[in-house]
């Protein structure tokens, strides 16, 4: 192959400040991956560069790091695939997190965060302890299964959209430990667990734009999983939450009328009473606008659709 | 060419605009619409956390109801729609068992559902083959450089294997629409990234601090307009720009447009007829200088 140029995130911890980019040229063979590059750069030119790596196999999940603006494994990313959209290579470490140098970040946060989803079995207390231990099928362990390959790199948590916007959402990494437990067949703390879920920063602050599911060296699929918690809450009649009472809303909404009707589902969402009057300015604009259509209709044939509805949530 | 026509419910509802501009569109470069009027809300990705079936029912709903037109191709304009129905038609088709046991739940009404229809956003019909060479021929006020932002938003890119018609990481459909109409598409970092819409009544702060992030990246970069082909998305950097300024403490002042509006001012369409002044950021500006 050719020279390929890197241009490397620099962070010196003992004179600080916002950091700074260096660019190093390195001669690339085909196959080599980000992490072989970093290794040449390190090893032949610049030996300050600090990064974290170990295993070099994509399964200890210490080299996740932003390679062209996307969290991705240097150690599993072949520069030869970027070179076909990119012409440099950026390397910047893991965003949502603080910086400790150059590539390496602080990950107390996650750590935290993955305490505080309960990341442990809870089996019933009622039921008498087995000789052995306690089983499952093939089939209980599918649906389990991708939550329990994540090898805990934090590349969904770097790129996740509802973290960089606040910093209190759980992230899709602890949400979907969470599944790993509440997912399990003996697992029986789904209410304990859930409870927790629901309050703010969890599983309904999440926008489903699936940067996570993308990003995932292990198709661990956390947005997938994160819906599935929702769909877990609902069933434990967890409905107090604006997230709960949105789907609430929207489900009763299309299954009278055949489409939902926009003006009304944030009014029942929404219980607050000064969150509902903030949102009566912008709603007396949009009417102003003709945005806000005053009587909403049921599409022709609606009751072929509340006949579907009513078969299949059974109201 | 004739194609099944899904709106969905925000140009029905809050966006008329797109809804009129699509027809609009649709007239001048000869696409013949016919609108599934009986067809039902797609569940837009907040149904499917509670009840799958149902939202798989009402899909395979509307694609029967396409079928029954004789008609193989449904088109939406709403991302999210796009992003819902797309993945639930692969399973419909791929899983036999599965489409047998949906259309149990249509047949009291008369439909099959018989696994022959493709989904396809406006945005990518326009921006291949006969379409596209259709609309460059036709466009009759040259967009003359306009900077134009592409907001692609999530659901019409994300994940990859529900989706798949373009990289996220490099999408390329409404950079060769924008190109078509004589526009220069803005490349900016957030053109990718999710509006904040789906949680604006769950934790409103963090949704216009997206917006405001998206917007901001755009206006850094020259962008004169943004464009989105999500009615969702455009809610948000729209209708809440004015609050996302507040939230995030910057300027954005930054007109927001329906991929069919561009496509139509470029069309020589009068911004009264595609409602422009129903956003609620002036798009004054685009609209001098285009000269529509
Ligand atoms: S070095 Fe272990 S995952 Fe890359």
């Amino acid at each position: 192959m050719a020279e390929v140029r890197f241009n490397i995130y620099r962070l010196n911890p003992e004179t600080g400040g916002d950091g700074r980019f260096q660019e190093y040229k390195v001669e690339c063979e085909k196959g080599d991956t980000v992490l072989d590059c970093l290794n040449k750069i390190k090893g032949e030119q610049d030996g300050t560069v600090t990064y974290r790596m170990s295993c070099r196999s994509a399964i200890c999940g210490s080299c996740a790091m932003r390679i062209c603006g996307h969290t991705r494994l240097a150690c599993s990313t072949q520069v030869s695939g970027l070179l076909e959209i990119y012409e440099e290579i950026t390397l910047e470490p893991l965003q949502n997190f603080p910086v400790i140098k150059d590539l390496v970040v602080d990950m107390k946060a996650y750590w935290e965060k993955i305490e505080a989803i309960m990341p442990y079995m809870v089996p019933d207390a009622g039921e008498p302890v087995p000789e052995k231990e306690r089983l499952q099928s093939p089939e209980q362990f599918d649906t389990v299964f991708e939550v329990a390959t994540c090898i805990r790199c934090s590349a969904c948590v770097s790129d996740c959209t509802s973290l960089e916007a606040d910093d209190k959402f759980l992230a899709p990494a602890a949400l979907a430990k969470s599944f790993r437990f509440a997912g399990d067949s003996r697992d029986a703390a789904d209410k304990e667990r859930l409870t927790e879920l629901v309050k703010e920063g969890g599983i309904w602050d999440c926008v489903r734009c699936y940067e996570c599911t993308q990003v995932c060296p292990k198709d661990v699929r956390p947005a997938e999983h994160i819906i599935q918690l929702r769909e877990k809450a609902l069933n434990n009649q967890m409905e107090k939450s604006v997230g709960a009472r949105h789907v609430l809303g929207f489900m009763e909404s299309v299954g009278h009328s055949g489409q939902l009707d926009e003006g009304k589902l944030p009014m029942f969402a929404v219980k607050n009473i000064g969150a509902k009057i903030s949102m009566v300015p912008i709603g007396i604009k949009m009417f102003l606008k003709g945005k806000l259509p005053l009587k909403h209709k049921p599409i022709p044939g609606a009751e072929d659709v509340q006949r579907i509805y009513k078969k299949l949530e059974g109201e | 060419m004739r194609y099944a026509f899904f709106p969905g419910c925000v140009a029905k509802g809050t966006c008329p605009e797109l809804y009129q501009s699509t027809y609009k569109v649709a007239e001048k470069l000869g696409m013949e619409l016919v609108e599934l009027t009986e067809a039902t809300c797609c569940g837009a990705g907040v149904m499917q956390a509670k009840n799958t079936e149902l939202t798989d029912a009402y899909t395979a709903r509307t694609f029967a109801l396409a079928e029954e037109k004789g008609l193989d191709t449904v088109v939406t304009i709403c991302s999210t729609c796009q992003g819902y129905m797309d993945p639930a038609n692969k399973t419909l088709k791929e899983d036999s068992e599965h489409l047998a046991r949906i259309n149990s739940h249509l047949s009291d009404g008369g439909h099959q559902y018989k696994g022959g229809v493709q989904v396809k956003h406006l945005m990518w019909v326009l921006s291949e083959g006969q379409e596209l060479e259709n609309l460059k021929g036709k466009v009759q006020k040259n967009l003359n450089g306009l900077k134009v932002a592409p907001f692609y938003g999530c659901q019409i890119l994300r994940p990859t294997y529900a989706l798949g018609y373009e990289d996220p990481e490099k999408p390329s459909s409404m950079e060769r629409i924008i190109a078509a109409l004589g526009g220069q598409a803005v490349d900016y970092r957030c053109k990718t990234r999710c509006c904040g819409f789906p949680i604006i009544l769950e934790n409103e702060k963090a949704a216009l601090r997206m917006t405001g992030r998206s917007l901001l990246d755009a206006k850094e970069n020259d962008a004169q307009c943004v464009v989105t082909p999500c009615p969702l998305c455009h809610l948000n950097l729209d209708i809440y720009q004015k609050k996302a300024e507040k939230e995030i403490g910057a300027k954005l002042n930054m007109p927001v447009l329906h991929l069919s509006q561009l496509v139509g001012l470029a069309l020589g369409i009068s911004a009264k007829e595609l409602q422009l002044p129903k956003h609620f950021v002036s798009s004054s500006q685009v609209v001098s200088a285009v000269g529509a």
